[in-house]
């Protein structure tokens, strides 16, 4: 579903952070262009 | 050695409906973008009254005056089922108004910098003098205040403006001419975080009978970083605010590490007690102008008031074991390394299990678990959910994981080790330490025997790293008496031992 696809990554503090993300999409095949954590909080 | 222990901690709340519109970084940040916006026009009719604010649950809770379990019996929305007995004085702080905080910043002014109107001063003055954490002398050091022309000449040049029911009623001054660390702004968010922090620590001070110049050491742990050009984060809140609150006795330093500020002082607390540099350590923290309505764009527009409202602040004294306070136990402490990756099960894992597996305890010996407790009334309109359910979800979730608790028991689990959450989204004043004093009372009360206190903060929002950050430690029963006893068994060893000699000579003498 993600391969060669760019991905934009917004992490959540209290739930899933944007390295974990990433993580998880890279292996999908996707690019990551941008990828940050934030507090919502 | 000793054993650290939690004598005293103090809450406050500060009732801030101005500084939401302009020192909020919600609002101010939509006054420079547009100016004319209609979320801008709605603010004030979306703000409560002092009174509303006092009859908040969840406020009633940070003060202390109801345990932040007896939420659950108060039906939601908190901001629609007051408390109408409700009082601003706390068993553990108190809430104030503006007014009587604006007074508070001009008793910190060490610089000259506060200008307030003279009539507004001198009502403000007199309200403040009732407080009976002030002395005499103190309230005498506040100066005189300022015809209106002087202060509107100075916002002319630049000063930020104080306002009280939406009129100008003063001013903070620029520190220098050129220097940005020491802009007007900036001034005015340092001061009354040294103000609600001075209040917070004058709480503890008189709400637990202590007296000022027996504490050693501050630890000050807010938000905020006060310095010039040359060192933007020098500090030193810490002394700054002892010495207004009178602790003579004491030096201090400020710590830093956003929400997660206030656990490692009180861990480092803890350990300045236990290694004897220290008999008496405070640790400290003023509320953040900034974080006022940060979610008021939301709550406008699902038409919920404008909960972020007030400054927190808090004031905990760690000290040498008196045999009755819960312990700080330095032995169960977690802490997320660098090398624990960002995962959240990873996170959890090193904050919450790897201490108690290192201490032979299940997740369920922990009687209650204070992680992030922002009131969840703040966070659900900007969908940010209710961030202490999940965490409790999380730790319940390691708990069935590793066979400490039964899968089908997550949801009781939750119910009995957590909490509703009830801080002010304050960044810092949720995390962990707000419900230190209420674990303090239900300790000593017999209702818990240990608390996790957990500090988790975004690292990340400095822009120096993507890590997170998060530390714990646990609270527990003091087991005074045991130790007491311990200490007169051992004389009373001595004696046996005496005894048995004395017997044992006088038999090898009559033998002869």
């Amino acid at each position: 579903m993600l391969e060669g696809k760019k991905v934009i990554i917004i992490g959540d503090r209290d739930g899933i952070p944007a390295p974990a993300i990433e993580e998880c999409v890279k292996t999908a095949g996707a690019e990551v262009v941008f990828a940050s954590t934030e507090c919502f909080v | 050695m000793t054993t650290p222990v939690v004598k005293g901690a103090a809450y406050v709340l500060v009732h801030t409906p101005d500084m939401v519109m302009h020192y909020g970084t919600t609002c101010s940040s939509e006054h420079e973008a547009n100016p004319n916006s209609e979320f801008l026009k709605k603010v004030p009719s979306h703000l409560r009254t002092f009174e509303e604010a006092v009859k908040y649950a969840p406020n009633q809770a940070y003060i202390g005056n109801i345990l932040p379990d007896e939420l659950n019996n108060i039906p939601r929305p908190w901001y629609k089922n007051l408390m109408e007995d409700a009082k601003a004085d706390g068993k553990m702080g108190e809430m104030l108004s503006q007014d009587e905080l604006y007074i508070v910043m001009k008793l910190c002014d060490a610089f000259d910098l506060v200008m307030l109107e003279k009539s507004f001063s001198d009502a403000a003055k007199e309200k403040i003098s009732k407080k009976p954490y002030f002395t005499e002398a103190e309230i005498a050091k506040i100066k005189d205040g300022f015809d209106i022309s002087e202060i509107e000449s100075k916002l002319a040049e630049g000063a930020e403006p104080l306002h009280y029911n939406g009129k100008v009623v003063g001013c903070v001054k620029a520190a220098h001419a050129t220097d940005k660390s020491l802009t007007a702004h900036i001034m005015a968010e340092n001061i009354a975080t040294k103000a609600t922090a001075v209040i917070a620590t004058k709480n503890l001070l008189y709400k637990n009978n202590i007296s000022p110049d027996s504490i050693e050491y501050v630890i000050e742990c807010s938000e905020e970083a006060c310095g010039d050009m040359n060192q933007r984060g020098g500090g030193n809140f810490a002394k700054a605010i002892a010495e207004v609150a009178g602790l003579v006795s004491a030096t201090g330093s400020d710590t830093r590490g956003f929400c997660a500020a206030p656990t490692h002082a009180l861990i480092n607390a803890a350990a300045m007690v236990k290694s004897g540099l220290y008999k008496s350590v405070a640790v400290v923290a003023g509320g953040a102008t900034a974080k006022l309505g940060m979610n008021g764009r939301d709550h406008v527009n699902k038409d919920v008031p404008i909960l972020e409202d007030c400054l927190g602040a808090f004031a905990i004294l760690v000290t040498e074991d008196d045999g009755v306070n819960p312990v700080l136990r330095t032995d169960i402490v977690g802490r997320h390394t660098v090398g624990t990756g960002s995962s959240p099960q990873a996170v959890m894992e090193s904050i919450i299990t790897k201490p108690l597996d290192k201490n032979g305890l299940k997740i369920t010996d922990i009687d209650k678990y204070s992680v992030e407790m922002q009131n969840p009334e703040i966070t659900e309109p900007a969908g940010a959910g209710d961030v202490p359910l999940a965490n409790y979800k999380m730790i319940a979730a390691l708990g069935a994981k590793r066979g400490d608790i039964d899968k089908a028991n997550m949801p009781t689990f939750i119910k009995e080790h957590g909490m509703p959450g009830f801080a002010p989204t304050q960044g810092h004043i949720p995390s962990g330490v707000p419900f230190v004093g209420a674990a303090r009372s239900m300790i000593l009360d017999g209702k818990i025997n240990r608390a996790m206190i957990v500090g988790k903060g975004s690292l990340f929002l400095g822009r120096m790293t993507n890590l997170f950050d998060g530390v714990s430690i646990v609270m527990e029963k003091n087991p005074g008496k045991a130790e007491e006893m311990g200490a007169v068994s051992k004389e009373e060893i001595k004696g046996m031992v005496a005894e048995t000699m004395k017997e044992f000579a006088a038999f090898l003498l009559n033998r002869k």
